[in-house]
Order: C-alpha cells, then sequence, then structure tokens
C-alpha cells in the first residue's frame, strides 16, 4: 500500500500539452508512490495515451514539470525515458513481430549491457559474459509469464494474449522503476482479462514496481488498482480508492454524459 | 543461447569451410587454372559481396533504403587510390615488382583500404546524421541526393583526375588470394556484428520504431551506426576496385551502380547476409556466363525484381540465415531436425 | 545583364517542364504515397513517340506539334498499365517493396527502350515553327512562350479540375483517407487510374515541351529530368499543385543560374543540394502541410 513517508517514484506538477491551441492535457498532478497500483481511467479521446506519451517522452511537455524518484526529467527522449524507469506497453500492441520471443526481450537488455563493437567484433570474454546473462535473465522473465517454451517461437506467430503479455515482459526488461500499462487487457476474453489482472498483481510484488494502468473496463480497474485516477478533456476530475470514484458524481456524469 | 559446445563446432565448421576454399582457390592460381577473365569475375564477386553484405546492413537489417551506396564506395576508391599513388609516385616507395607486390606494397594495400574505408565512414556520418532524421521514401531520395552531388563534386575537382578520371593507380589488388581473405574478414566482422547487441538494436528498429525506442534502443545512435559501418565497408570496396583497375571515372559510381548493389541486396533477402553473398555471386557470374544475355541483364533484373516485390517482398532467402552447421547437421542425422527447421524459419538468428 | 536575362528565361522555360513532370509525381503520391521513379522514364517514351510520329503527320500533310496527341495517348497508356501491373498488386504493401518496385519499373523502361532503339540519341524534328518575340532588345524563341503559356494554362486547369469536378473531389477524397473514401462510396480503383492517367499524359505533354526546346531523345534522358521534377514536387510540397509549379520554377531557375554563373558540372550537385536542405528545414516543402506519426 501506499505510504506518505516515501518520496513517490513519478510525481508530475501542472504537465501539459497543447497541440496547435487545443490543450490535449492540462494541470496533470499526480503522485505515485513507489509500489503502488494506479488506474487511469477515462472516456474515449479523454487523453489518456497522451499522458502516457508525456510521461515517456514521446512528447515533450508544453507546460509543468515530470518527476522519477524525485529526479526531474526535462528534455528527454524515450529511450532516456525507459533508462530512467519509465517502461510502457502500448494500446496496439507493438512487438519486434519477426524476432523470435527471447530476441524481443533481449532488445531490452540493451540499455544495461556494456560491450562495445569491437568486442562484439572480436567476440571477448566481455560479449560472452553478458550474453549469457541476458540469455538466462530473459529466459527467467519469460518463465514468469509462463512463456519459456515460447522462446524461440517468432513473435508474430503468438496467440493474442500471449502477445499482450510479451509486451509486457519486454518491458519488465528495461528493468524500470515504475510500468505504465495501455490497455493490457483489451481485445481479450473474460478467462483471459482474469488471468492477466492477476498477473499484473504478481508483477507488481515480484519485480517491486509501480504500475499505472489505463484501463476501460471500469469493473476491472476497481478490482485490483489501489487507486484510481479519472481524467476527462484532457483534465483531471476525481482521484481516490475506487470507491470514492465510484461515487463520485462527476465521474458517473463523465461515463454517462450527463 | 546454444551452448559452448555447439559454438565452437560450428566456428570449426565455417573455418574449415573457409580455409578449404582458400586452398582450392590457390591451388587452382598455381596451376594455371585461373585465367585473367577468371580472374576478373572473381575479383569482381569479391568486391560486390561486400558491396552487398553492407548495403545490407542499413536495408535489410535497419530497414531503411539507401540509394546512395555507390558515392561511399566512390570516396573509398578515390581516397584509397590518392593515397597509394601519393606513396608510389611522391613518396617513391616500390609497391609493386614483376611477381607482385612487396611487402611494402602489401601494408600499403592494408592501409590505403582503412584509409578508403575510414574516409568513407566519416562521410557516411556526416551524411547519415542529418539524413537520418527522415525515414521511408524522403531518406531513399536524400541519400540519392547525396550519392549524385559526390559524384558531381568527384567530377568537378582536378585532384581527382576531374571528367577524365584518375589514371596509373599502382594496381594492388593484384592478389586474389589477398583479396579473398579481406572479403572474408568484412563477412566475418558483419556477421558478428549484426549477431550482437548493436544487431539485435538495429534489427528492433527495423521491426518497430517506436516500440525499440520506449525499449530503450537510441534510435538515432543505432541508424548512424548501421550508416557509418555500411559507408565502412563500402568505402574498403572501392578501395579494392580503385586498386584492382587501375583507373578511376566518377561516372561508374552514379545511381545505376547503387541500383546494383540494391539489387543484390533485395533479391538475396533483405536481412539475410547469406542471401546477399548468394547473390552477389549469382548476379556477378551469371551475366558474365552468358554472353548474349549481357544486353538483357538490366531488363531482366528488373522484370524479376518487380515479381520478387510482388510474391516475396522480403526478397528469396528474406531474413533467413544459411548454416553450413545446420546443413552439415541435417546429413549426419537426418530426421532429427525436422521439427527445429520449421521452428527456426525466420529471425530466428538473431535472437 | 543580357546573360542575366537569358538564363532567367532559360530557367523559367526548362523550369515549366519541369512543373509539369512535377505534377505527375505530385498527384500520383498525393494519392497512393508512392515516388513513381518512372515517371521520368514517360517523358522518354513520349520523346520517342514524338520522334516516330512527326514524319508520319508531315507525310499527311499535318502540322508536326499534333504529335502531341501520339506522346499523351501513349504516356496516358503506359502510366495505366504500369499502375495496374507493377504498383497494384502492392497496394498496402510496405514501403520499402513499393519503392523498390517503382524503381525496377524505371529500369525496365529505360532497358526496353534501350534495347528497342539503341543506346545512340535521336534528333526530333522541328515541332512548333514559330517565329521569335522580341520585348525590347531581349529576343525569346516562340517555344519559350508556348512552353511557359501552356503549362500555366494546364496548372490552373487542373487546379479547377481538382477543387470542383466530381472527379477531382474524389481524388482529393481518396488521397486524404482512402479507406474512409470507400466507405462513401468512391471508387479507390478508378479514382486511382484517373490519377495515374492525368499524370502519365502530362508527362506526355512535358516530353513534347522538352524535345521542342532540347531536340534529342535517348533512352536515359527521363531518369534525371525525372528526379529533378520530383525534387521540384518535394520542394513546392508533395501533394500540392501550385507547389510542383512554383518548385518547378525555382529547380528552373536555380539549375540555370548555376550553369550560366558557376559551373555547368555543378549545376546536378546544387539543386540536389537544395532538396536536402529542404527535406532538413522543412520537409514537407514550401507550400505543404504538416503531419505527424500516430503513436
Amino acid at each position: 500500500m501506499s505510504n506518505i513517508d516515501t518520496t513517490p517514484v513519478l510525481k508530475t506538477e501542472h504537465l501539459g500539452i497543447t497541440f496547435g491551441g487545443l490543450k490535449a492535457v492540462e494541470d496533470f498532478n499526480i503522485s505515485i508512490a513507489p509500489n503502488e497500483l494506479v488506474g487511469l481511467i477515462g472516456p474515449n479521446g479523454a487523453g489518456k495515451t497522451t499522458v502516457f506519451n508525456l510521461l515517456t517522452g514521446v512528447y515533450q511537455p508544453t507546460e509543468g514539470r515530470i518527476e522519477l524518484d524525485g529526479q526531474e526529467m526535462k528534455d528527454k527522449k524515450p529511450h532516456q525515458m525507459a533508462k530512467a524507469g519509465i517502461a510502457r506497453t502500448f494500446q496496439n500492441i507493438r512487438l519486434f513481430k519477426n524476432l523470435t520471443v527471447l530476441g524481443n526481450v533481449k532488445v531490452a537488455f540493451n540499455q544495461n549491457m556494456k560491450y562495445g563493437i569491437f568486442q562484439a567484433i572480436l567476440r571477448t570474454g566481455g560479449y560472452w559474459r553478458e550474453e549469457e546473462e541476458i540469455d538466462q535473465k530473459a529466459r527467467e522473465l519469460l518463465s514468469v509469464f509462463n512463456m519459456q517454451d515460447a522462446a524461440d517461437k517468432i513473435a508474430c506467430n503468438l496467440p493474442y494474449g500471449q502477445q499482450r503479455k510479451l509486451e509486457i515482459a519486454r518491458a519488465l526488461a528495461t528493468n524500470p522503476k515504475i510500468l505504465l500499462l495501455d490497455e493490457p487487457a483489451a481485445g481479450m476474453n473474460p478467462t483471459e482479462t482474469a488471468e492477466l489482472m492477476e498477473a499484473i498483481r504478481i508483477i507488481r510484488d515480484k519485480f517491486n514496481i509501480a504500475i499505472l494502468l489505463i484501463e476501460h473496463d471500469m469493473s476491472l480497474v476497481m478490482s485490483i488498482c489501489e487507486r484510481i485516477v479519472v481524467i476527462d478533456y484532457g483534465m483531471i476530475i476525481a482521484k481516490g480508492t475506487p470507491k470514492e470514484v465510484a461515487n463520485n458524481p462527476k465521474v458517473i456524469g463523465a461515463y454517462l454524459g450527463e | 543461447m546454444k551452448n559452448k559446445k555447439e559454438i565452437i563446432k560450428s566456428y570449426l565448421i565455417n573455418f574449415i569451410a573457409i580455409a578449404l576454399m582458400f586452398v582450392i582457390l590457390m591451388i587452382a592460381t598455381d596451376a594455371g587454372l585461373i585465367n585473367r577473365y577468371v580472374r576478373g569475375i572473381l575479383m569482381t564477386i569479391f568486391i560486390n559481396i561486400i558491396l552487398a553484405i553492407s548495403l545490407n546492413l542499413t536495408t535489410g537489417f535497419l530497414g531503411q533504403i539507401a540509394l546512395g551506396h555507390a558515392g561511399f564506395m566512390s570516396i573509398g576508391a578515390y581516397s584509397a587510390a590518392l593515397f597509394v599513388k601519393y606513396a608510389q609516385d611522391t613518396m617513391g616507395i616500390t609497391l609493386l615488382q614483376e611477381n607482385g607486390l612487396t611487402s611494402a606494397g602489401l601494408g600499403f594495400f592494408l592501409l590505403s583500404l582503412l584509409i578508403g574505408g575510414g574516409i568513407a565512414a566519416v562521410f557516411g556520418l556526416i551524411v547519415g546524421i542529418p539524413a537520418l532524421r527522415l525515414k521511408g521514401d524522403y531518406l531513399a531520395i536524400i541519400t540519392l541526393g547525396f550519392g549524385e552531388i559526390i559524384r558531381s563534386l568527384i567530377e568537378y575537382f582536378p585532384f581527382t583526375g576531374g571528367a577524365q578520371g584518375l589514371k596509373k593507380i599502382p594496381k594492388l589488388a593484384s592478389s586474389l588470394n589477398v583479396v579473398y581473405i579481406i572479403m572474408i574478414v568484412c563477412v566475418v566482422i558483419m556477421f558478428a556484428f549484426v549477431r550482437s547487441r548493436h544487431g539485435r538494436a538495429i534489427t528492433a528498429i527495423r521491426e518497430d520504431d517506436i516500440a525499440s525506442e520506449a525499449s530503450g534502443i537510441p534510435n538515432t545512435h543505432y541508424k548512424v551506426m548501421a550508416f557509418t559501418i555500411a559507408a565502412f565497408f563500402a568505402g574498403v570496396a572501392g578501395g579494392i576496385y580503385a586498386q584492382y583497375l587501375g583507373v578511376l571515372g566518377a561516372s561508374s559510381f552514379g545511381f545505376m551502380k547503387s541500383i546494383d548493389i540494391l539489387v543484390m541486396v533485395v533479391l538475396g533477402g533483405m536481412g539475410s547476409l547469406t542471401g546477399s553473398i548468394l547473390s552477389a555471386v549469382g548476379l556477378t557470374a551469371l551475366p558474365e556466363m552468358l554472353r548474349s544475355f549481357s544486353d538483357y541483364r538490366m531488363l531482366i533484373y528488373s522484370v524479376v525484381l518487380i515479381i520478387v516485390m510482388i510474391f516475396k517482398p522480403s526478397g528469396l532467402l528474406g531474413t533467413y540465415e544459411f548454416s553450413l552447421t545446420r546443413l552439415i547437421d541435417r546429413i549426419v542425422h537426418p530426421g532429427k531436425h525436422k521439427k527445429a527447421s520449421t521452428m527456426k524459419k525466420e529471425g530466428a538468428e538473431i535472437e | 545583364m543580357e546573360l542575366f536575362i537569358k538564363q532567367v528565361i532559360t530557367g523559367i522555360q526548362v523550369g515549366s517542364v519541369y512543373a509539369l513532370v512535377a505534377l505527375g509525381y505530385t498527384m500520383v503520391y498525393g494519392i497512393v504515397k508512392l515516388i513513381n521513379f518512372a515517371h521520368g522514364d514517360f517523358i522518354m517514351v513520349g520523346g520517342y513517340m514524338a520522334v516516330f510520329s512527326i514524319p508520319l503527320l508531315m507525310n499527311a500533310g499535318l502540322p508536326a506539334w499534333l504529335c502531341i496527341l501520339a506522346a499523351v495517348a501513349v504516356c496516358t497508356i503506359i502510366g495505366i498499365a504500369t499502375e495496374k501491373i507493377a504498383y497494384k498488386p502492392l497496394r498496402g504493401a510496405p514501403s520499402l517493396s513499393v519503392l523498390i518496385t517503382a524503381i525496377a519499373m524505371s529500369l525496365f523502361l529505360e532497358n526496353l527502350a534501350l534495347i528497342l532503339f539503341s543506346s545512340s540519341p535521336r534528333p526530333v524534328n522541328n515541332i512548333f515553327n514559330m517565329p521569335p518575340v522580341t520585348i525590347g532588345n531581349i529576343q525569346f524563341s516562340g517555344v519559350t512562350v508556348i512552353t511557359i503559356v501552356f503549362s500555366v494554362i494546364i496548372m490552373i486547369g487542373l487546379q479547377i479540375f481538382i477543387k470542383s469536378t466530381r472527379m477531382g473531389k474524389a481524388m482529393r477524397a481518396v488521397s486524404e483517407d482512402g479507406q474512409a473514401a470507400i466507405l462513401m462510396g468512391i471508387s479507390t480503383n478508378r479514382t486511382i487510374s484517373l490519377t495515374f492517367a492525368i499524370g502519365s499524359g502530362l508527362a506526355g505533354v512535358a516530353a513534347v515541351m522538352y524535345c521542342s526546346a532540347y531536340p534529342q531523345v535517348q533512352p536515359y534522358m527521363g531518369s534525371m529530368l525525372g528526379l529533378k521534377a520530383f525534387i521540384a514536387a518535394v520542394l513546392g510540397g508533395i501533394g500540392n499543385i501550385p507547389g510542383a509549379m512554383l518548385g518547378g520554377i525555382i529547380i528552373g531557375l536555380v539549375e540555370s543560374m548555376t550553369k550560366g554563373y558557376i559551373s555547368t558540372q555543378l549545376a546536378d550537385a546544387v539543386v540536389f543540394g537544395i532538396l536536402i536542405l529542404v527535406l532538413l528545414v522543412k520537409p514537407t516543402g514550401i507550400l505543404g502541410k504538416n503531419v505527424g506519426e500516430k503513436v
């Protein structure tokens, strides 16, 4: 559970972005404690994915600031955000389709590897050591998702549910402090969804990370998130425990369309 | 990752195959089986292999089409040629004697290739940093533009011999064996590079550049790296070409030459180094063997290209790598690999 | 001063031809996002049509400029055929494959011409018998005037066609969003064919204009011409019709000024230099609009 005394792992202050006069996200304030599981919900087009894009450096905010572990993240590109400890998945799965499952995960280990071009060409001890190490780590990571047997399959040949899981595994391979999941259950059937939600909880505990989750399905978010942030038209309209949020008239209005 | 024993075994098999070919080449040379004509074809094959595998790095592995490869080749060719010319004419070093290279000649030859490759790489870097902000069609056009600019400048400046071309370049690329070894070294380096974390990062960019960046891959850095390395090897190939022919003209490094190399990469398989090697051999040797066919060469190329693009857009081998170890394994233990072979279809090598 | 004016006039004349060719690139790119590398070679085809049809027309006692009909007809047919045979099967394929196919198509036309007509250049008979026009003490050739006037008329006509006719609107719709256009009952295939037809027809006109200024035809004449016209299209803003005209004239002027004042050899390098500059500073061109990628 969240603890008020610790530094938040992720904190934004007045975060906002304007696209040609249109304020897509405005005055977005959020503070996520280490190991917290937070849901970000809102109607279609409310700006949820835009928030993710801001947090991962895909867009540069026009206002406000982002802090990761108390450090300000300014003018950071997506790969720098990933290195700093923010990992993400995508709404429409983005895998390296023609690489193997194992290869997909290995790519994400790249930023924590050290051997250079010449060491690679000369196949020095460092090359072998690191490659062996990540091979093992990648397989371990896959086994968390029960996918160790699929390691040598080509990613695009996986069933849909496993593709989603692989994307999460890949994100975890970057060794994040916080994981952003963009509609991880989209397109899944109820059984798969329930399985995934269980997996998310396990990941949070096993890897000891915070998770921010976008989800459409209210009931699902309610069941696993400790705290929920609701946005509409780019602004936060409610925050609180699932119960508080569910009874908030603004939220009900946003979803039912007043 | 495969276990150590298997890796050592496969290295050994490949090494033996390479050495065997070298011995055959040497025996054939000694026995006088290789006349000037055959020598010319083999030399062109070796040069084209280096060109094709280097372009494959940008076009196949990185997935960005570059139409200025001949430009980098020409920079390497002229740099290496001017360097050895300077060594011979101005410094007065004896590089060649009647029966071939002097030891100084060999040293200068290798040095000239490094210089040619190095300068081409510098140009690759200069061109790559701005150009790689673009992708797809625009990158293709901008690289084409750079290639044409390089060609025009070579024709314009007097020190490159201008439009008349550069003549009397010491023919240091006289030994097939030496060029063979250089080619093998280039191929081995390329394989080692592609099958490392760097190669993996480059392939990831091809597959999905947004996801690769989100997975912590600095896309620009790796794109420029791929481009620069490709330019380096194009420069090396150019250096050999210059010192094999002994004369250079800027017009031989035009757009058409870049297309020639691209055809090899595309047909062989974008993302398959062995594919590039096979198509470089095939597309160099075939037109030579069928002399009457040479008028129709480009016409047939173009039709084949269109057909391949329609029916097998990733090229004949795709990203599949031919493996000698696997082949031998399959001959020795028939049946054992049936299942593995279907699973290993594509990309399995770059895990 | 005289050199300057002479270069300006040459520049505008060549630029008008570039503009006509650039229109073909821009329309096709706007609608199928394809750099039709073969477009430059349509000019070459048009050129050969002029070479072969002029003697026939003369024998029949008809004026030589009617060769424009032959050029336009054949170019249109080749344009539509190219699209149907090579490009259509690849609709929706990765841009790399499409680009390679376009390059291959260009190679195909060039090498076919090489085999059919040999590499030696063929002279083109005088197409327009026009007296030179004199304004003040400056003399233009009649061809120059015709080329410029023709291009402007075509440009305006095309603009009107695109903006106000049914087919023109369909073309714009397909270029904005092909899927949505289908849902609106627009036949994408027909619209794309029409675009290719108009674009290649214009290449036929451009071919005749070009040949009346530089009366020589050879198999590779289209490749450099095509590239420069493409640069003009990019410079003006790809997908934009007035942009193509603007880009064409600018490229024509720059080229002719470089030839006049710096060096003939460097003209190509300068033109490509401009392309690179434009792509780096404003990849959407002078009149183009920005489009981002969705994450």
